[in-house]
């Protein structure tokens, strides 16, 4: 999909720093100064390109694989239907290898190189960190599809947003009622012991306190253990729920020996979904997990009240009834974050729309369109559900569900509103200079 | 003969670091900024290949002095609002410090020993990294605002992120360092290292303390990969514990494998050759790290002496 440039390229050189070589540089612009007009022809309905900052390999490359199917389905179904402003719509696709320094490179090379009017699309917390100065000194905004808590922290830079996906600390906050009110107020929580983990070690306590409930116990495992029972004495008798968002292949010897400790008397268990992506609930091991409840961003599973726009959404990506790919039963999707490419690209869309965005010159002014949306109505364009967005924040809020594992399927027992997830902001990218 | 060595060596340095100048004019700004990168850890590779090829020390280790420079320098600028000249000092002695620990401990072992050893003190940095995240950001890493990484000189201000300035300063960093490795090489001090690499008996039978020289390579080593480490996180503004990871151990052997261990010049020519690599065969396929070792695999098998190494050994000897 991507138009590899030649390193020699002269056309893509910057004129301002080649004073130097002002000669030279004059000669090839007049060698080349047809195929600039042809170029400066064609620029209105040139497509618009989209670096697509993806996980190809490297530890997420499960999700990237999704990632790439939605944003492909999105933007067909966007150019189908006329593009963006009557552009059609070309994803530039970038391997980054889930690693932050590539990250920042690839941001470089869409900016510099493929000269893309925007990066999209990442997932993994580090990269996006990883990458957002590259985005901010190249002045390129850069929607990213990653739930972390990192761009409402306003610890970024004002080119980075999250429009299409709920960050972990609203998911976390919005989990936190019906915990406390249907599954107990004695909370023991076991997370992975690093990043992922700590936004739920440092969020869930207050947000569960806030509802009369407790976390009696937290439990950090090192992301190199392979083996968990040796923990499970540390869980205290009194727990009525137990926390978990184990995440990666050790997920299901957690949950086996979580099993074999308890037998049939355990307490009620509750998990996010991060745990499980890209993994069958119903593989060998995972029994013990029928009758828990899980956060899920968007049902895996078609469920019974699923709206015309989600069943619609479902289609295009090409997801069954079970949340795993056509065709293919064991290709399981990421439901619970995959929606959110496709969500990021109708914003993206609307707030292009918006600004009357031409070209890379209008960046800053897609950037204050961006800012200035408020919500999303659910619908074709956002099928997981209404959102708000915080232009200040740079993040979207939205509806949460809770699942019950029952006969080898998820099924949506409740669905929280969008303020549960409501949290004061913890700054104003706003006030950052374009 | 000598002299018409000498002239040759520093000539091409010379030369080197020139045509690095100029191609910040004509490079397409994509590779502009790729080469502000490679040189910066090229640098890192100079000082790997310091210990490595000319004392014949494998360490498995050298991320931890890359990320004490980085974060040496990132921390103080992000909690302690630092300025970059100050940072950039902290970072490298960080890294000096830690070099004389490490070298101080790891020196009581050598061969696959000096490698494991150095490969866990290195482990345990990581995880210290991770385990005070609620100061380091841990694994998702921290910012350095763009407002924080300006060089002031009086009322001059030197934006350290445009792409010119952050290009002249890698390039800056680089030939500093060139020409100290160059300098070492060339030294008495150059010379005991690689005596102590061909044979460390014979020289602590000629009346060398051969342990005292190694240290001083550690800490010299380490002092210089730190240096690299400080840069990145001015020059780029992300300090994060992938640095730490093994695989940043594994890359500068990799780069000064392929540029050729023991020649000054090699650890630029293996790093931007793997660099470019990886972004050329990347747009064409997810397997290009199968592409990366199928080209080291063919470079061990029939030129272990990696590039510069073997254009040495068969045409220009007179290489350092």
């Amino acid at each position: 999909m991507a138009d590899k440039n030649g390193f020699f390229d002269l056309s893509k050189t910057t004129l301002s720093r080649r004073t130097a070589l002002k000669g030279m540089a004059a000669g090839a612009g007049l060698a080349l100064a047809p195929g600039f007009v042809r170029y400066s022809q064609a620029q209105s309905s040139a497509p618009i390109k989209i670096g697509f900052q993806l996980h190809r390999t490297g530890i997420g490359a499960a999700y990237g694989r999704w990632y790439e199917r939605t944003s492909a389905a999105a933007v067909k179904a966007i150019n189908d239907a006329g593009g963006i402003g009557g552009r059609k719509v070309e994803l530039v696709i970038e391997d980054d290898g889930t690693d932050p320094a590539r990250g920042a490179e690839v941001v470089g090379k869409f900016a510099k190189q493929h000269k893309t009017d925007i990066v999209f699309g990442t997932l993994f917390s580090h990269v996006v960190i990883g990458s957002a100065p590259a985005a901010g000194e190249n002045k390129i905004p850069y929607f990213v599809v990653s739930e972390g808590h990192h761009v409402a922290s306003t610890k970024l830079n004002r080119y980075v947003f999250q429009p299409g996906i709920t960050d972990v600390k609203s998911q976390i906050k919005s989990m936190a009622p019906w915990i406390a009110a249907n599954a107990g107020k004695k909370v023991t929580q076991i997370f992975p012991d690093f990043a992922f983990g700590y936004d739920h070690r440092d969020y869930l306590p207050p947000a569960l306190k806030a509802q009369g409930a407790d976390v009696i116990a937290q439990i950090a495992i090192p992301p190199t253990e392979s083996s968990f029972t040796k923990y499970f004495p540390q869980i205290p008798a009194e727990t009525e729920v137990i926390y978990h968002v184990m995440v990666g292949p050790a997920v299901l010897t957690f949950v086996k020996e979580l099993g074999e400790f308890y037998g049939s008397q355990r307490p009620q268990l509750f998990g996010f979904m991060d745990s499980l992506e890209a993994v069958d609930i119903n593989s060998p091991g995972l029994e013990f997990l029928d009758g828990s409840h899980f956060w899920e961003g968007s049902p895996r599973y078609a469920q019974p009240d699923d709206s015309a726009a989600q069943k619609a959404y479902r289609a295009a990506v090409g997801i069954d009834d079970n949340g795993a790919a056509v065709g293919d039963p064991k290709d399981v999707s990421t439901a619970s974050h995959m929606f959110g490419c496709w969500e990021t690209l109708y914003v993206v869309k609307k707030a292009m729309e918006d600004a009357g965005y031409k070209g890379p010159e209008d960046r800053a002014k897609l950037v204050e369109a961006t800012e200035k949306l408020k919500e999303f109505a659910e619908g074709p364009e956002h099928p997981q559900g209404p959102k708000i967005f915080n232009g200040k924040i740079h993040q979207c809020f939205g509806i949460q569900n809770i699942s019950k594992v029952e006969g080898g399927k998820l099924k949506v027992v409740h669905k929280t509103k969008i303020e549960d997830g409501l949290y004061e902001p913890e700054g104003d990218y706003t006030t950052q200079a374009l | 003969m000598k002299d018409v060595s000498l002239a040759k060596t520093y000539a091409l340095h010379i030369g080197i670091i020139a045509l690095l100048f100029v191609l910040n004019f004509v490079l397409p700004d994509y590779h502009q900024g790729l080469f502000a990168r490679i040189m910066t850890l090229a640098v890192f590779a100079m000082g790997y290949n310091l210990l490595f090829g000319y004392v014949g020390l494998l360490s498995l280790g050298h991320a931890m002095f890359f990320s004490a420079g980085l974060y040496g320098a990132g921390l103080t600028v992000y909690h302690l609002g630092w300025g970059v000249p100050e940072a950039f000092v902290a970072g490298v002695a960080c890294g000096a410090l830690l070099a004389l620990v490490i070298g101080l401990l790891a020196l009581r072992t050598s061969g696959v020993a000096f490698m494991i050893v150095t490969m866990m003190f290195a482990q345990v940095f990581y995880l210290l990294i991770l385990y005070f995240a609620a100061w380091t950001g841990g694994d998702q890493g921290l910012v350095i605002q763009q407002t924080s990484r300006a060089l002031n000189f009086g009322s001059t201000s030197f934006d350290l992120t445009n792409p010119t300035v952050r290009y002249m300063s890698a390039l800056a960093l680089f030939s500093v360092v060139l020409f100290i490795t160059l300098a070492v090489v060339r030294s008495r001090f150059g010379r005991v290292l690689v005596a102590i690499r061909e044979n460390e008996e014979r020289t602590r039978m000629l009346g060398y303390d051969t342990v005292a020289n190694k240290l001083a390579a550690v800490v010299l080593s380490g002092t210089i990969c730190a240096a690299p480490g400080a840069a990145y996180a001015l020059l780029f503004g992300y300090i994060g514990s992938s640095f730490a990871s093994v695989q940043y151990s594994i890359l500068p052997l990799l780069w000064v494998l392929l540029g050729g261990a023991a020649t000054t010049l090699g650890p630029l020519i293996g790093t931007l050759f793997m660099y470019y690599v990886t972004d050329i065969t990347s747009g064409f396929t997810s397997a290009y790290l199968l592409i990366v070792g199928v080209a080291l695999i063919l470079l061990v098998l029939f030129a272990p002496k990696g590039i510069l190494g073997s254009i040495r050994q068969r045409w220009l000897g007179w290489l350092p």
